[in-house]
């Protein structure tokens, strides 16, 4: 009896260990990548980075072509996925009767959730780049990444639809409002906070892609002039920086504006569903 | 009035959802058409058990590449899964609130930075202590499944731990009520409540890292040769396109979007694997 129970009290302590390593592991792999880009990036960033174009493919000056491209990209993928996106988790919530269709859809959306961002490169510039005649362009690559983020913002909006109450809708039916008032006025709203985490969760893919955004968007380092040019991301400058060895300190700066990007992409994110999840429970 | 409006609005809803659909089609469409000519030419056997990648002769053998990509991906799993289970359970049973909001940011800043991030930082960090401590080029397999693990962490935390959470309260209670201890709960209880949840996301963790291009790329070193160990350097599927994609033409081309086709069917796979896990307990 007592080995018994000696047994099951090493048996919790080593479990708990075990869980808090897991975690303090983690954690640990996260501040040593961030800590080593910073230490070794931040004191490259400065204004005149951030504004100055690259010369001698990146050696030399900054980043300011790399940041618009991007912000482009961000900006034409999002105003095609985004309204598409949502539409689709209301029909897929709100409006979904059983059938084969239904399940089809599913099916489509998850798949493309799983495919590897190389492929939706390879799809694009055989799809885009080259059938339609887009040629490599902000428009090939945005068209490419929207297709890319549709999935997460269809799957986040649906969680956040969901999440609303039924008898949010019911009250609202009970009132004489029609489905879609219903859901225009009652649901979208309280799952706004969700549905915007998605969006803003998909900028961060957009900014940190590269695989797809290489064979789609090319890599030219001049600012665009228009959605028909061809453009190079901070993602696609960076992973080009460290490959062909061309600067290692401006591939450090490039992935510390990285990093403070994403963080400040998060942080407003957790913000917005914080403020957000306040004011519904107010 | 207001029926029509209801109407249109339905069918436009409608219509964004079917927009999936007609991506995965198109998508399945071009990367078959431009891939699967050259597949037929040469047959598929020689694709996909040919080792030998010499695409200007004429040698179009994916072997190499297949191995590469299901090594790196495993060594990324068997590193990755502890930790990132470990992680949900902790996170769903044992951290106080006060740790759960320094954690959950955290994991979510671990998903938002680039791949080519982690990339870069194996390229600099990884290689050389490899190369330092065990010998070799550091280019490998193992430096690889380090930046994968770390990758795909996010994934498997987050879907583990919801699938963790839905399991119902009852169960809990009730097993604590009988005498068990909270490890022997979880154990017992918890774990083979959400197993089937914590299933779907180690096979989705598994489609990422297959899928997983520039991180990956910057650490493996791109030998498109069969490893020996887990210090010799390879190439993945995803590599290959996307390394030789750039100049490739005319048959070259061809056989890039055939790796492209294998690599999507093995998603396909894997993503069919996942509709076959069991809806979970209680539903």
């Amino acid at each position: 009896m007592q080995k018994v129970r000696s047994f099951v009290y090493w048996e919790e302590k080593i479990a708990r260990g075990f869980l808090w390593a897991s975690v303090l592991v983690t954690i640990g792999a996260l501040l040593a990548v961030i800590f080593h880009i910073l230490q070794h990036g931040l004191v490259h960033v400065n204004w005149e980075f951030l504004t100055r174009e690259p010369l001698f493919m990146g050696k030399e000056g900054g980043i300011f072509p790399t940041i618009v491209s991007t912000v482009y990209l961000i900006l034409i993928s999002l105003a095609i996925a985004t309204p598409i996106g949502i539409m689709a988790a209301i029909q897929l919530t709100e409006y979904t009767k059983k059938g084969p269709l239904v399940k089809i859809i599913r099916f489509a959306t998850e798949t493309l959730a799983g495919i590897p961002s190389i492929i939706f490169g390879l799809f694009g510039f055989a799809f885009l780049v080259l059938f339609m005649g887009f040629s490599w362009s902000l428009l090939s690559g945005g068209l490419t990444l929207a297709f890319m983020v549709l999935p997460t913002i269809v799957r986040t909006s649906e969680e956040a639809i969901k999440s609303v109450p039924l008898s949010f809708r019911e009250g609202s039916m009970a009132l004489g409002a029609t489905k879609w008032q219903t859901v225009w006025k009652i649901v979208l709203p309280s799952a706004l906070p969700g549905i915007v985490t998605g969006v803003i969760l998909s900028i961060g893919r957009v900014v940190g892609e590269t695989a797809a955004v290489i064979l789609t968007a090319g890599s030219s380092l001049n600012i665009p002039s228009s959605i028909m040019d061809p453009a190079r991301s901070m993602s696609v400058h960076l992973y080009i920086l460290a490959m062909e060895g061309i600067s290692m300190e401006k591939a450090y700066a490039t992935a510390t504006v990285l990093i403070i990007l994403i963080f400040i992409i998060n942080s407003i994110a957790n913000r917005i569903m914080r403020k957000m999840s306040s004011n519904l429970a107010a | 009035m207001r029926k029509i409006h209801e109407t249109i609005i339905e069918k436009l809803l409608l219509f964004s959802a079917v927009v999936a659909v007609l991506v995965v089609a198109l998508i399945t469409y071009f990367i078959f058409a431009d891939g699967f000519p050259v597949m037929q030419k040469y047959g598929i056997a020689h694709f996909i058990t040919g080792s030998d990648w010499h695409p200007l002769d004429k040698q179009f053998g994916l072997l190499p590449m297949i191995a590469g990509s299901f090594l790196v991906t495993l060594g990324a799993l068997i590193i990755g899964v502890p930790l990132s289970v470990g992680c949900a359970i902790f996170l769903a049973e044992i951290a106080p609130k006060q740790v759960t909001r320094i954690i959950r940011p955290a994991i979510e800043l671990l998903a938002g930075i680039p791949s080519v991030v982690y990339g870069f930082y194996g390229l600099v960090i990884l290689v050389p202590l490899i190369r330092e401590l065990f010998g070799g080029r550091g280019f490998s397999i193992l430096g690889g499944s380090v930046v994968l693990a770390i990758m795909i962490l996010p994934t498997v935390v987050n879907i583990s731990e919801d699938a963790i959470r839905a399991v119902p309260k009852e169960y809990k209670e009730g097993s604590l009520a009988l005498g068990a201890t909270h490890w022997q709960t979880i154990k017992k209880v918890i774990v083979p409540s959400a197993r089937s949840g914590i299933l779907t996301a180690i096979v989705l963790g598994m489609g990422r890292a297959i899928g997983e291009t520039m991180a990956v790329i910057m650490v493996v070193g791109n030998v498109a040769t069969l490893p020996e160990s887990i210090l010799d350097p390879i190439r993945t599927l995803t590599g290959n396109i996307a390394i030789e994609m750039g100049y490739a033409a005319g048959e070259h081309a061809q056989a890039l979007f055939a790796t492209g086709i294998v690599l999507f069917v093995i998603i396909m796979i894997l993503n069919f694997m996942v509709t076959l896990v069991p809806k979970r307990i209680g539903e």
